[in-house]
């Protein structure tokens, strides 16, 4: 049986082992062409989309198309949904009805209930009993074991964005293996590896990885079930390009009906795909237009994945946003381009379905990639804002070629590797703490334990580095261990099992902490330390204004020492961070991000000796503060791609915003100039850019006449999003970044 | 010794003055005064805002973008820049050292004495801007005469040094039919001309005439349209047909 559907295929390990990346290698074609070749929408696409569109449309006006209010969401809690399923090449929803929200009490109970009820809807009463009297939650259990500082800290918000009250996401199964081994295999090799633990002696390690894989053996049934529903027996292989697609979706699809992750991704396909079309393409069974059908379609259904959240949330992450990244590109270990026409296919959608936040398409950019590709990307970029780039050259050497990205920037082999997600800390608000001896600066409480505030009237730097190291051992230690309770609960009340059942069963974990803050920091130590910032306390001595005397230099411009002095601070918590012991074993990294949530953090964070003022945002991810970076673009992506990757391998966000006359005179210089500085910054190893082309006029209509700008997709800090879903205060804060242009 | 200049700022990310990825030294100090100036702020070369900086300063930062202007170069804008001559050679001399290629963004307002030559020698690409090709108007816009600005342009020509021209239609000024005949006319004669580039005259700088305390005289000139704009490409594409315009 399997002889046949691998008809046409290059023979090797991945036959006998679970060996996707294999497959591929042996298998593709690498594509070194333009986008000439690419397909229209075809007059059922069109038709589709319309249906989804209007959808949409309804579900903007009240929030929510519609809800679950019983049932919790799992594999099989749905029997088969359409859009319209005489149409649809791809099928398969997350619940009964096109985007219909289902709901997760696995995660926590409380966040279903108020999201329900803020959209006017009230859930069962007995699914409310049982998930309050007989089955725990994994926000009940880690409510259990927070203790009164891990307590304080989240309330303060100097650790934020905790993902302990619903799913922690950004875990990516590897989808692709359903579509060549089909479940009947991957269940036998599950099998398989239990047997390998018989012989084993019982301990927390062994008896968690053999609940682990008895859970994912369930959960691949479960799967083979749901897609049984739909009338597909995808307990074999797939046997062609629409099958190939069809099986990874429903994959995906399980995926997302048992998880409501904060990331939800997809990791690597379109390559993987290529191998079929072009197989059946080959074969003269698939033409051009029904391939990129097929693809279209795919791609709709993941533009309608949706997960109930509380408004508080959308608040947070300004608008729905699921993450589901998608990476393209990237070069192969052995030298070959990883660009396949697949790889055009998928960004062509941004064409034939028009821009869209989802999915998170992710450019891996190599400055080895076919110059066409290169080409047609910056193209689709300036047209659509809707990619984003991280570097191949970087990652690569760290996570070989068949990596993904979960979320906004996290590497991970895909299959054989997951990461443990924990937000972030707000180190802006760290330094103040450094400042007021533990004391937050906005509500007076004492957060860490009391140490001496500093009483000058001037800040005197050594001083507050100092203070500053001892306020980042503390907070390591709490964010890590507050992360090792997270993890412990969800693992056990929230487990994805259908995820990690698409994984090695032997997986490198990585705690993934974040940090929030770090111009503002850099900013402030370089203002004490090359101007003078004078302190303004209220009548409790408690430090809340700061007044800067004089010039210094800001992060942004490229400057060597302030360069220098940004990479110190992001090694040196690092560094902190890894003294202390992790859940599993798991390897901490860090990232460099803050999504769109600089704007809340700012919120929450007092005064800086910057001179930022209280509430003011942050910076996204990465970047400059604002306003700061005075010598241009180049000078400020500079800035970032110094940081470290070493030490913050769980990414560096970077959002770069430029106005069309500033990159360029005519059409062609600005996709030549835009992949000149892709290329300068993957070279100067910078590992993440969003890239957004538009111009505050552009933004000020659209904020006037939102009617008009749907689908008016922008870059912000690690995916995208809609600009009319963004809170007004966002939406200012976007205007308001260094939006980089030049006068004529 | 070495050569200090007198620099307005630096831009790492230009993109219009010249091709490809530009960094590009904005120099303090300007001959002439333009009733349409964007930068009035670099007119005056004493500017106590303006930075001293060594040659060697410029050339070790800009070696620090050499990943992104690698198939762009380095752009010497102003201001004026041939205000400093020696300054602006040293400059190129360094930068062509080290493989950049150079352009100068000039007005073309000089004597063209043996340091300017040697200056040109070692520039890439000039951006010529011809603020108006008739004296009067010439006159009236840069508070100048022409004739300096022609011989440069000749001068060029005779060199067959690459040149772009550069020329912002102001109405009233510049955006009538016989201008553009006469300037259509006078680039047909230069042969190392290879662009052309039509700059609509626009407000984004008034804000600094104010800020500066100068009396701005063109705040009610309308930003042209773009049917004034492409008119004025149309007759100059009638004498300079190969030309991209």
């Amino acid at each position: 049986m399997t002889k046949e559907v691998w008809e046409g295929f290059t023979q090797g390990n991945w036959q006998t082992e679970i060996d996707v990346a294999e497959f591929i290698k042996k298998n593709y074609t690498p594509y070194e062409g333009d986008g000439k070749f690419l397909a229209n929408a075809t007059d059922a696409t069109n038709i589709l989309w319309k249906k989804v569109s209007d959808l949409k449309k309804r579900e903007n006006k009240k929030g929510i198309l519609s809800a679950e209010t019983k049932k919790p969401s799992g594999i099989t809690s749905y029997g088969p949904g359409y859009v319209d399923a005489e149409l649809e090449k791809i099928v398969g929803l997350q619940t009964d009805k096109p985007l219909k929200r289902a709901i997760f009490p696995y995660g926590g109970l409380r966040v279903v209930q108020k999201a329900l009820e803020e959209y006017g809807y009230k859930l069962n009463p007995r699914t409310e009993e049982i998930f309050s009297n007989y089955r725990k939650t994994h926000n009940a259990g880690v409510f259990d074991v927070y203790t009164d500082e891990m307590l304080r800290a989240r309330k303060s918000g100097i650790i934020t964005g905790l993902p302990d009250a619903y799913g922690r996401g950004r875990i990516i199964g590897d989808y692709r293996r359903v579509a060549l081994y089909g479940t009947k295999k991957l269940i036998e090799q599950k099998m398989r590896e239990k047997k390998v633990e018989n012989c084993a002696f019982m301990f927390d390690h062994t008896i968690i990885t053999r609940e682990n894989i008895s859970e994912g053996i369930r959960a691949l049934q479960e799967l083979e079930q749901m897609a049984k529903s739909y009338g597909f027996d995808i307990s074999q292989p797939a046997t062609n390009a629409r099958e190939a697609i069809q099986w990874t979706y429903f994959a995906y699809l399980a995926a997302i009906k048992q998880q409501d992750g904060a990331a939800m991704s997809l990791g690597r396909v379109s390559t993987f795909l290529d191998i079929y079309i072009e197989r059946d393409i080959k074969n003269k069974t698939l033409t051009e237009v029904e391939a990129q059908e097929l693809i279209d379609h795919f791609i709709m259904k993941l533009r309608m994945v949706r997960f109930l959240r509380t408004q508080e949330y959308n608040k947070l992450f300004s608008g729905d946003p699921t993450w589901v990244t998608e990476c393209i590109g990237g070069m192969g270990e052995d030298g070959r381009t990883m660009v396949t026409k697949t790889s055009f296919r998928f960004l062509h959608t941004l064409y034939n379905l028009g821009p869209a936040p989802e999915p998170n398409l992710t450019v891996l950019w190599n400055t080895q990639l076919p110059e066409k590709f290169k080409n047609y990307c910056a193209q689709a970029s300036i047209d659509t804002n809707s990619i984003q780039y991280e570097s191949d050259d970087l990652m690569r050497n760290y996570w070989g070629d068949d990596y993904a990205i979960a979320c906004c920037v996290s590497a991970m082999r895909v299959g054989k590797q997951m990461q443990y997600f924990g937000a972030r800390a707000n180190l802006g608000k760290a330094l103040l703490y450094a400042i007021n001896g533990g004391r937050d600066e906005i509500s007076g409480e004492q957060i860490s334990p009391k140490f001496e505030p500093i009483t000058d009237e001037y800040l005197n730097f050594d001083e507050v580095m100092s203070k500053l190291d001892t306020t980042f051992e503390w907070l390591a230690c709490l964010y890590m261990s507050t992360l090792n309770v997270i993890h412990y609960m969800h693992d056990k009340y929230n487990f994805e099992s259908l995820q990690l059942a698409l994984h090695d069963s032997e997986i490198l974990r990585t705690q993934a902490t974040g940090i929030a803050g770090l111009s503002v920091v850099v900013d402030s130590l370089s203002a004490i330390k090359h101007a003078r910032v004078h302190v303004i306390r209220n009548e409790s001595g408690l430090a809340i204004d700061y007044v800067v005397e004089g010039d210094y230099p800001a992060f942004g411009n490229n400057d060597p020492e302030i360069n220098e002095l940004a990479s110190t601070i992001v090694q040196k918590f690092m560094t902190m961070l890894q003294k202390h012991h992790t859940y599993r074993g798991a390897t901490p990294t860090m990232s460099i991000l803050t999504i769109t949530s600089n704007v809340i953090y700012g919120e929450k964070t007092g005064a800086t000796p910057c001179g930022r003022k209280k509430g003011e945002p942050f910076a996204p991810g990465a970047n400059p503060i604002h306003g700061r970076d005075k010598k241009g673009a180049i000078a400020a992506m500079a800035s970032v791609s110094s940081l470290p990757y070493s030490h913050a391998k769980d990414g560096i966000s970077y959002t770069f915003s430029i106005t069309p006359e500033a990159l360029g005179k005519s059409k062609d210089s600005r996709v030549q100039n835009l992949v000149s500085m892709l290329d300068g910054y993957v070279r100067d190893k910078g590992h993440h850019i969003n890239v957004n082309v538009f111009d505050r006029e552009t933004l000020l209509d659209a904020m006037q006449k939102p009617e008009l700008y749907s689908q008016l997709t922008i870059r912000v800090s690690g995916y995208a999003v809609e600009f009319t879903k963004l809170s007004r205060q966002h939406q200012l804060e976007v205007i308001a970044r260094t939006i980089h242009c030049k006068m004529c | 010794m070495e050569l200090i200049g007198r620099i307005h700022s630096i831009e790492t990310c230009g993109t219009v003055d010249g091709p490809g990825v530009r960094y590009i030294i904005f120099t303090q100090g300007c001959p002439l005064r333009c009733i349409y100036c964007h930068n009035v702020d670099t007119w005056n070369a004493g500017c106590d805002r303006a930075k001293n900086m060594s040659v060697n300063d410029i050339v070790n930062d800009i070696k620090r973008y050499k990943s992104y202007i690698a198939s762009g170069g380095i752009t010497l804008s102003g201001g004026e820049p041939l205000l400093q001559k020696d300054f602006a050679t040293e400059l190129f001399k360094a930068c062509r050292a080290q493989g950049f290629h150079t352009a100068l963004d000039t007005s073309g307002y000089c004597v063209i004495i043996d340091k300017v030559k040697e200056l040109l020698s070692l520039t890439n690409l000039v951006i010529l801007d011809i603020k108006s090709i008739v004296p009067a108007t010439f006159k009236k816009i840069t508070g100048k005469e022409i004739y300096p600005v022609i011989e440069f342009a000749q001068y060029l020509h005779k060199q067959n040094i690459p040149t772009w021209i550069r020329h912002v239609v102001v109405p009233g000024y510049t955006d009538n039919d016989n201008h553009a005949h006469e300037l259509g006319k006078f680039i047909a004669t230069l042969k190392n001309v290879n662009k052309i580039e039509i700059i609509p005259f626009h407000q984004l700088g008034a804000h600094k005439w104010v800020e500066m305390g100068l009396h701005y005289t063109l705040k009610d000139v309308k930003e042209p349209t773009m049917q004034q704009v492409e008119n004025v490409r149309q007759i100059l594409r009638q004498y300079n047909p190969t030309l991209e315009i």
